[in-house]
C-alpha cells in the first residue's frame, strides 16, 4: 500500500506542465505500472491462485459432498443412522467435550503465567507448550502407548490394578489433549504479554480478591482471544486422526470417533457411509470458519 | 495524625531508605529516572515487597497485609482503568468486589460514584468508556476510583505524566485543591521540580533509593543538603 503511493508520488513531478509525456506519466500513475505485460501478469497470477484454490480446496469438499449423497439422501441418511456412526458422533463429541474445557482452562492458565510474569525457564515452558505443534501426531499418540500400554513403562502396574487407558476413553483424551494443547495458550499469550498487569494491579490495590480479579478484570480482556483459541482447539479435537489413531484399539462402536470410523468405512469400500460421516466433518469445519472469522472481526473492532 | 516509617535494606531500588508523613500532608518523591520512586510506592501499595526494613501505618506494621486489605489508594502512571467497563462501573469497582456484609447496597454505590464524578467534575462521563475519553478525564476517573474506597493514604505515579502542558498547569491547581478539601494524606511521584515544588507540602528528594533531604520547598531551595539536590534543583 505504501509502497504504490510512494511510487505515484514518485511518478508526478512538479513541473509537468505542458510536457505530454509527463501527462501520459500522470495518467499512467492513476493506475501504477499498468502495462499490458503488468495485466497479462496480473491476470495470469490470478487465475493460477484461483485454479489452485479450487483444485485442492473447492473441489475435494464439493466431491465430500456428493459422494455422500451420491445414492441419494436416503442412504447418507442410513449411512448415518447406522448404530456404528452414531457411537463414533457420540465418542467424538466426548472426547471434545473433555479435552476442549481442561485445555481451555491449563491453556489460560499457562498464557496467564508466561504472560503475565518473568521467571527462569519462562522461554523453556513456552517452547513445551509449542513441542505437540512440532511433534508428529502418531509420535503424540505413540508416547502415550510406551507409557501406559501393556508392555509400557506403567502398563505392568495399571494392569495389576485393572486400570486401562490405552485401547479406551482415557487413551483418547488423552492423545488429544497433548495434540490440541498449544491453541488456547498461544491464542492468549500474545494479548496478555501486550496489556500487562497494570487493570490486575490496580483491582488488588482496590480490595478484589484474586477470584475476583480473573472473573472482572482479566477474562473479560482476554474473552474473545479465549474463545478464538477454544474454537481452533474444538476444531482440532474433533478432527484429530494419527494421535488417536495409535490409541485407539480400532473397535467399532466403541473407540472409534469420526475420523477413525471414516477410515475404517473406507477401507471396507463403504463409500456413501465414509463420506457422509466426512461431510458431518467438513460441515464442523465450514462452522469453524464462519466463528472464526466472526471472531477476528469482533477482535480486529476491539484492537 | 498518621505516622508512616520505612527502612528498606540490601535492595538495589531502594537502598536504606527513611521516610515518615504525617496525617494530611501531600508529600512529593521526587528525583531523575531509576532512584526508586516508582518502587518506593509500589511498596507502599502491596504490590512489591522489601527484603528488610518495615512500613507502619497509624503505628501499625502493613508488611503482612495484602494489598487488598491495605486501603491504600494508587492512581496508576497509565492510569490503568478497566477498558472493558465504563467510567462508572470503574469507578464502583472499588466498593463492587467488597464482601457482601461491608458492601454498600447498590443504590448507595450509585450515589457514591456520582457524588465522585460530579466532585472530579466528570458527571457527564459516566457511560463513557475509557478508550472514548481524554487523557485528562481518565486522569480523574482513575482518582474517582482511587478515592471510592476511602483510602487512609493516597499514591499518585507520575500523575501528569501523560498529558500535555496546559492540562496538565490546570490538574495541578485542582489537584492540590481536591487534596486540601478531602483531607488526603498523598504521596505523588515526579520527576518534575517545578511540579513537586509548586504542589507539595514537603519534597522528598531521591536518588539510588535513597533519601537525599526531606523538606519544604523553600527550605529546599535555601538550604540544599548536598551538591545532588542543589543541581538536581536547578
Amino acid at each position: 500500500m505504501s509502497a504504490t503511493t510512494e511510487r505515484r508520488q514518485a511518478a508526478v513531478p512538479v513541473d509537468v506542465r505542458g510536457s505530454r509525456r509527463a501527462l501520459a506519466e500522470a495518467a499512467a500513475s492513476r493506475w501504477p505500472g499498468v502495462s499490458v505485460f503488468t495485466i497479462i501478469r496480473r491476470a495470469a497470477l490470478i487465475a493460477l491462485t484461483l485454479t489452485i484454490i479450487t483444485v485442492l480446496l473447492l473441489l475435494p469438499l464439493l466431491l465430500v459432498f456428493t459422494e455422500a449423497l451420491s445414492h441419494g439422501w436416503r442412504a447418507a441418511g442410513d449411512a448415518l443412522a447406522a448404530p456404528e456412526a452414531w457411537a463414533a458422533i457420540r465418542l467424538t463429541l466426548t472426547v471434545a467435550a473433555i479435552a476442549v474445557p481442561v485445555n481451555a482452562v491449563f491453556g489460560t492458565a499457562a498464557a496467564w503465567c508466561i504472560g503475565r510474569f518473568r521467571f527462569p525457564g519462562r522461554t523453556l515452558l513456552m517452547t513445551l507448550i509449542e513441542l505437540p505443534f512440532s511433534v508428529s501426531p502418531v509420535i503424540s499418540g505413540l508416547v502415550w502407548v510406551l507409557l501406559f500400554g501393556a508392555n509400557g513403562f506403567l502398563g505392568p502396574w495399571l494392569d495389576r490394578h485393572g486400570i486401562r487407558i490405552i485401547f479406551t476413553l482415557p487413551g483418547l483424551v488423552l492423545a488429544t489433549l497433548f495434540v490440541t494443547f498449544p491453541f488456547v495458550a498461544r491464542s492468549l499469550i500474545p494479548l496478555m504479554q501486550d496489556q500487562g498487569a497494570a487493570e490486575e494491579e490496580a483491582a488488588l490495590t482496590l480490595g478484589a480478591t484474586g477470584w475476583q480479579i480473573f472473573i472482572r478484570v482479566t477474562l473479560p480482556n482476554i474473552i474473545w482471544a479465549l474463545l478464538y483459541g477454544v474454537l481452533l482447539c474444538n476444531a482440532r479435537a474433533m478432527g484429530e486422526f494419527g494421535a488417536v489413531a495409535v490409541v485407539s484399539g480400532h473397535i467399532r462402536g466403541q473407540t472409534l470417533t469420526m475420523p477413525l470410523y471414516v477410515e475404517a468405512l473406507f477401507n471396507d469400500y463403504d463409500w456413501v457411509g465414509a463420506f457422509t460421516v466426512s461431510a458431518l466433518l467438513a460441515m464442523l469445519a465450514l462452522v469453524t470458519l464462519v466463528l472464526k472469522l466472526a471472531l477476528e472481526w469482533r477482535m480486529g473492532r476491539r484492537a | 495524625m498518621r505516622d508512616l516509617r520505612k527502612l528498606f535494606g540490601a535492595t538495589a531500588a531502594l537502598d536504606g531508605l527513611n521516610l515518615s508523613i504525617g496525617g494530611g500532608e501531600f508529600l512529593a518523591l521526587l528525583g531523575p529516572s531509576g532512584s526508586g520512586k516508582t518502587t518506593l510506592l509500589r511498596v507502599l501499595a502491596g504490590l512489591e515487597f522489601v527484603n528488610a526494613g518495615s512500613i507502619e501505618i497509624d503505628g501499625r506494621p502493613i508488611q503482612g497485609v495484602p494489598a487488598r486489605q491495605r486501603r491504600i489508594g494508587l492512581v496508576f502512571q497509565h492510569y490503568a482503568l478497566f477498558r472493558h467497563m465504563t467510567v462508572a462501573r470503574n469507578v464502583a469497582f472499588g466498593l463492587e468486589v467488597r464482601p457482601r456484609k461491608d458492601r454498600p447496597s447498590a443504590a448507595a454505590i450509585r450515589a457514591r460514584v456520582e457524588e465522585l464524578l460530579d466532585l472530579m467534575e466528570i458527571p457527564e462521563l459516566a457511560d463513557r468508556y475509557p478508550e472514548q475519553i481524554s487523557g485528562g478525564q481518565r486522569q480523574r476517573v482513575a482518582l474517582a476510583r482511587a478515592l471510592a474506597i476511602e483510602p487512609t493514604l493516597l499514591l499518585l505515579d507520575e500523575p501528569f505524566g501523560a498529558l500535555d502542558a496546559k492540562v496538565r498547569r490546570n490538574l495541578r491547581v485542582w489537584l492540590r485543591g481536591l487534596h486540601d478539601r478531602m483531607g488526603l494524606t498523598s504521596i505523588f511521584v515526579t520527576h518534575d521540580q517545578a511540579e513537586a515544588l509548586e504542589m507539595a507540602d514537603r519534597v522528598a528528594v531521591l536518588r539510588a533509593g535513597r533519601i537525599e533531604q526531606v523538606d519544604t520547598p523553600e527550605r529546599l531551595y535555601a538550604k540544599p543538603a548536598n551538591e545532588f539536590v542543589r543541581e538536581f534543583l536547578n
